[in-house]
């Protein structure tokens, strides 16, 4: 018989909050993350955008020999993950004696391959990248990190799933507890937010260019939008199995009904209808539940021209004419990609167990498309107890989660 | 550089670098014990007085040193 999965503990380093406290009171009060930085323009960039995170200060809590292997998004996610840990009231106690995993999702590590090579280049002397660029290089860099840090036994493996690698991460660790293989996994993902990371997806013109409003350029399903503004950070959710979960007296937030996937077949980087609505349509059928249950929906509208068109398409495809409340996160947030899927996990769920969902910032004008969805411009007090969200990612790759309040 | 310049120099860019007390850096006192390094961190030292020093020390040579007496040796040798 499949186990049930639920989710015991959240934690966030996000441009809108430094943990969940600060978060939901950013989801709240339609807060930004979005600034204009100059750094970027002086090196050339079409547009400055980005979201605004400090490095956390890790002195105190990692000695310098575990720092010393960490790229900044290593540091976002110990951050979120010892926040989560902490939530699920785990303590390495209980991580040295349970078998624990870690699936994280990331996708890059572009800052310290930069830097080495421009070591390497510049010296001609591969001794001088030091001892740390190698871990920090890898795409599984948060993978090695957390699980040397907190000496974890289970499953460890980086998800790369594009901009859904963190759902894809969530819901490939709730397949592994359903299935029996693991009690527990410390699931997340991980952005880094530099200009070497996103320097390339900027020459593909992918990033709105409204650099006199920072705070507005993130603009999902409204007609005027340009296109998406890069974030980080990291998200992580504590997953686990229900019973084991029950009686460890775990603090059970909310159950993973189901975990959707597909792939478009199609193009690299425009996305279609067909492979989103598969995705849907798999996530709600696993589920088991009447979609008129669904309350909320956190899309993965970035707020590029063709993509939210096609996700909105997909979603009418799915929900027809249902008033489903659909709000992209992202109008805060920016695109927080390899960490989004976990990250927007964490905001739905902060908004299910509040009874609000948070404004679709910026959304003044439809197109024709999102006419057709329920997208609220203000925040709106609202209880509901299940909630699906959509992760997409360039070469097509879909995920779709569906949770529900405990 | 007289001798004493380049012994605080390098005590001083060691305790920097593996965030220790300049006061634990003892000519007597073992390398490894003392910066606390495994065995990665070898590369990082000889990084790191490559750049401050401009002088490589072969890792054959490194792997010599116990003390840092030795490391001082080393470097006043090949610098003056």
């Amino acid at each position: 018989m499949e186990k049930r999965v639920v989710i015991t503990g959240m934690g966030i380093y996000s441009c809108i909050g430094k943990n969940l406290a600060e978060v939901q009171d950013s989801l709240y009060n339609g807060k930004s993350g979005i600034v204009f930085d100059q750094a970027r323009k002086d090196m050339g960039f079409r547009s400055a955008l980005t979201a605004y995170l400090e490095k956390p200060d890790l002195k105190k809590a990692l000695s310098r020999n575990q720092r010393v292997y960490m790229p900044e998004q290593a540091f976002y996610a110990y951050v979120a993950t010892d926040e989560a840990l902490k939530n699920a009231k785990i303590d390495q106690d209980y991580l040295d004696k349970n078998v624990v995993g870690l699936l994280y999702g990331n996708d890059s590590s572009a800052d310290p391959v930069v830097k080495a090579v421009d070591t390497m280049r510049e010296k001609k002397d591969t001794t001088l990248v030091g001892s740390g660029a190698i871990f920090q290089s890898m795409n599984s860099t948060v993978t090695m990190n957390l699980s040397c840090i907190y000496k974890l036994r289970g499953i460890n493996l980086t998800i790369s799933g594009a901009c859904a690698s963190g759902s894809h991460a969530i819901g490939l660790g709730a397949l592994l507890i359903r299935n029996g293989l693991q009690d527990m996994v410390v699931c997340g993902g991980a952005q880094e937010v530099n200009p070497f990371s996103i320097g390339s997806f900027d020459g593909i013109s992918a990033f709105s260019v409204r650099e006199n409003e920072p705070t507005k350029a993130s603009r999902p399903f409204d007609r005027d939008r340009d296109g998406l503004v890069p974030s980080g950070g990291a998200a992580t959710v504590i997953i686990e199995e229900y019973e084991h979960a029950v009686k460890r007296g775990a603090p059970i937030i909310a159950e993973i009904l189901s975990y959707g996937f597909s792939s478009n077949g199609d193009h690299i980087s425009s996305p279609n209808v067909a492979g989103p609505t598969a995705s849907l349509e798999m996530a709600i059928k696993l589920a088991g539940i009447n979609i008129d249950e669904i309350g909320y929906i956190n899309a993965h509208a970035t707020s590029t021209p063709v993509g939210d068109a096609q996700e909105a398409k997909a979603i009418y495809n799915v929900f027809g004419d249902r008033k489903i409340e659909v709000t992209s996160t992202k109008s805060q947030t920016g695109h927080e990609m390899w960490m989004a899927g976990a990250s927007e996990v964490i905001y739905s769920t902060i908004m299910m167990k509040n009874n609000f969902i948070a404004a679709n910032l910026n959304f003044e004008n439809p197109d024709e498309d999102s006419a057709k969805l329920l997208i609220p411009d203000k925040r709106i007090e609202k209880k509901f107890d299940t909630f699906l969200s959509n992760s997409f990612g360039f070469g097509g790759t879909n995920a779709t989660l569906i949770v529900r309040n405990m | 550089m007289v001798e004493s310049e380049i012994i605080g120099k390098l005590n001083n860019i060691l305790a920097q670098e593996f965030e220790v007390e300049v006061s634990a850096i003892k000519p007597e006192g073992n390398i490894k014990d003392t910066l606390m390094l495994n065995s990665l961190d070898a590369v990082d030292m000889i990084a790191v007085i490559e750049y401050e020093f401009g002088i490589k020390i072969p890792s054959a040579e490194y792997a010599k040193m116990k003390i840092f007496s030795q490391l001082y040796d080393y470097l006043i040798t090949h610098l003056n």
